[in-house]
């Protein structure tokens, strides 16, 4: 054990938490802070007044015993702390053929949470739910995609805090003074201008995870600034830009501008620094970044999937509206993973109803990337999200096609894929 | 035996001893490790197929998803972690994992910071002994390889 914190500044209720004298999670998880610190480079902690856990994906008993030993040790979180997808769906399981003991242990792992206090939101779209922060909130996020929702849309500040970390949070209320938290870091540092990109394309919803591949490809460290979007894109279209930004690379915060909350104009998203010369996102590049979220070369489509991030529930309606009086054709597997709160509405209405008669299964609480969901022998998942897109190969082991939603749907009906490449010229 | 020394500032501090194993290529333990065998299954990394326990694994850093950290807690665990890792750039992903290992199961694997020209001084077989304060004793390779000059 290394008892060096001298380095850092604590204020005395921090002390008071390593002396265990809240409780002894209260020190384990002010103990694990103070290590890391250092390492992000701060001498302080700032206090957040929001969490949210990745740590819930069931991945082996270490990660089990750890939140089970927080939650004996008398560990409660200190801020209003929301839960990101879980391993399972806590009332499906069964029909979708999860393993008997991985469910267990997923639902072991989701009740010590729920037990220190957390909400069982389960999702990874909780910047859509009533959990979201507010511009300026100093908060403690994990979920890649969510954190580089709630920074870069909402203008709330976090890093991207990764299993175990997050709950460390959560128990003290604290979060190393590091990164996207300072103002200083949240200044642009490459600038990209949409040249020549037709205002009908950017209204269509597969722009958005295509450019936001397309930043997160490009840049590895750093804030990305956007120029030259005419569109006002809504909600889900920033949610699928973020997602595609935070999967294929490490993007924790970008600004649009003109859209996003810190970025009125250039210079703001600069803060006021001069820039030389944007680099040009043109058409003929997007067309190169859209092929790479394909690697499937035959046509053939066996899984189908909608809903990463979790599907809201417009994206729900509209799938509804797609799939009404249709039927998925047979041995192909089609998802939508949601939220419960979402999934308890479509059912309240009678849209999910017409979602399950195409063929569809709505999955809660998790999703096919954390989860092993999608049944042995697939070989070929097509996707409107660039998430799943991305995760399909390397994770779920299928090749992948990326389409718009209506090709999805269309795929699911025939089993095979058309893509439109008109839209993209 | 020529042994060199490197002083690095230690990430995680501690004790440790085997043989290097070295890529210039970043890896992400999430995805890139299985923690139940301790086997790089990465299939476009250089060391796809290598196994992590017992060597001091030498990288530029780790990569990728923040549930690395979950892997490598799970790695120790599981007795299939490297000895030690060294790293180039700071990385609080595999730091925290290693810390967590710590705190959570008494094991140590200690992260080390070293310059860039320092770590691509550290050839492959090499042995390794890493002491509390970040001090690395790099001994030749066991086919009495001398360890590569280093990088300008």
């Amino acid at each position: 054990m290394i008892e060096v914190f001298e380095s850092l500044v604590l204020s005395e209720e921090e002390r008071g938490f390593l002396d265990g004298e809240a409780d002894d999670a209260t020190a384990l998880a002010m103990r694990i802070l103070a290590r890391m610190a250092p390492l992000y480079g701060a001498d302080r902690f700032i206090e957040v007044t929001r969490a949210h856990i990745d740590g819930i994906v069931y991945e082996g008993n270490a990660g089990l015993d750890f939140a089970e030993r927080l939650a004996e040790l008398g560990g409660q979180v200190r801020v209003p702390t929301s839960l990101n997808v879980m391993s399972m769906d806590r009332s499906n399981w069964r029909q979708l053929r999860q393993d008997p003991s991985y469910a267990a242990n997923a639902r072991r792992l989701g009740s010590a949470y729920v037990r220190m206090g957390a909400t069982p939101s389960f999702t990874c779209a909780p910047y859509q739910s009533e959990v979201a922060p507010v511009f300026g909130e100093q908060i403690a996020w994990s979920e890649s995609n969510a954190v580089a929702f709630a920074n870069s849309i909402i203008g709330a500040r976090t890093n991207r805090y990764g299993d175990y970390l997050d709950i460390s949070c959560a128990l003290t209320g604290r979060a190393p003074a590091a990164g996207l938290h300072l103002t200083e870091n949240r200044r642009g540092t490459h600038w990209f201008r949409l040249t020549g990109v037709p205002e009908s394309l950017q209204q269509r919803d597969e722009f958005y995870p295509v450019l936001g591949y397309l930043l997160g490809q490009t840049v590895t460290t750093g804030v990305p600034v956007v120029e030259g979007l005419d569109a006002a894109p809504s909600s889900d279209q920033l949610k699928a830009l973020a997602a595609a930004a935070a999967s294929s690379g490490a993007i924790g915060l970008f600004h649009i501008v003109g859209i996003t909350p810190e970025a009125p104009d250039l210079e703001a998203a600069f803060q006021g620094e001069t820039q030389a010369r944007p680099e040009l996102v043109t058409v003929e590049r997007l067309r190169t970044v859209r092929k790479m979220l394909t690697t499937s070369t035959s046509g053939e489509v066996d899984v189908v999937a909608f809903g990463s991030p979790h599907a809201s529930l417009a994206e729900c309606r509209e799938l509804a509206r797609l799939m009404e009086g249709r039927a998925a054709r047979e041995g192909v597997q089609v998802y939508v993973t949601t939220s419960r709160g979402v999934k308890e509405i479509l059912a309240r209405t009678g849209t999910l109803e017409t979602i399950e008669s195409f063929g569809t299964q709505v999955v809660a609480d998790t999703c096919i990337v954390v989860a092993p969901l999608v049944r042995a022998g697939a070989r070929v998942l097509m996707t409107n999200s660039g998430k799943y897109a991305h995760y399909g190969p390397g994770i779920i082991g299928v090749e992948s096609i990326f389409g718009s939603t209506e090709e999805c749907v269309e795929a699911a009906v025939t089993g095979r894929a058309e893509v439109d490449d008109s839209v993209w010229q | 035996m020529a042994v060199m020394r490197i002083a690095g500032r230690p990430l995680v501090d501690g004790a440790a001893r085997g043989h290097a194993l070295v890529t210039d290529s970043p890896l992400s333990f999430w995805g890139g490790v299985d923690p139940h065998e301790g086997r790089i299954i990465d299939r476009r990394h250089p060391l796809h197929g290598a196994r992590l326990a017992g060597r001091v694994l030498v990288l530029p850093c780790g990569r990728g998803s923040c549930s690395a950290s979950g892997v490598l807690l799970e790695s120790i665990a599981n007795g299939t972690a490297p000895a030690g890792i060294v790293v180039s750039d700071v990385d609080p992903i595999l730091g925290l994992g290693a810390i967590l290992g710590d705190e959570l199961l008494g094991r140590i694997v200690p992260v080390i910071l070293v310059s860039e020209a320092d770590r691509a001084s550290i050839a492959t077989e090499s042995i390794v002994t890493i002491r509390p304060g970040g001090i690395l004793e790099v001994e030749h390779g066991p086919d009495g390889r001398a360890p590569e000059p280093c990088q300008p």
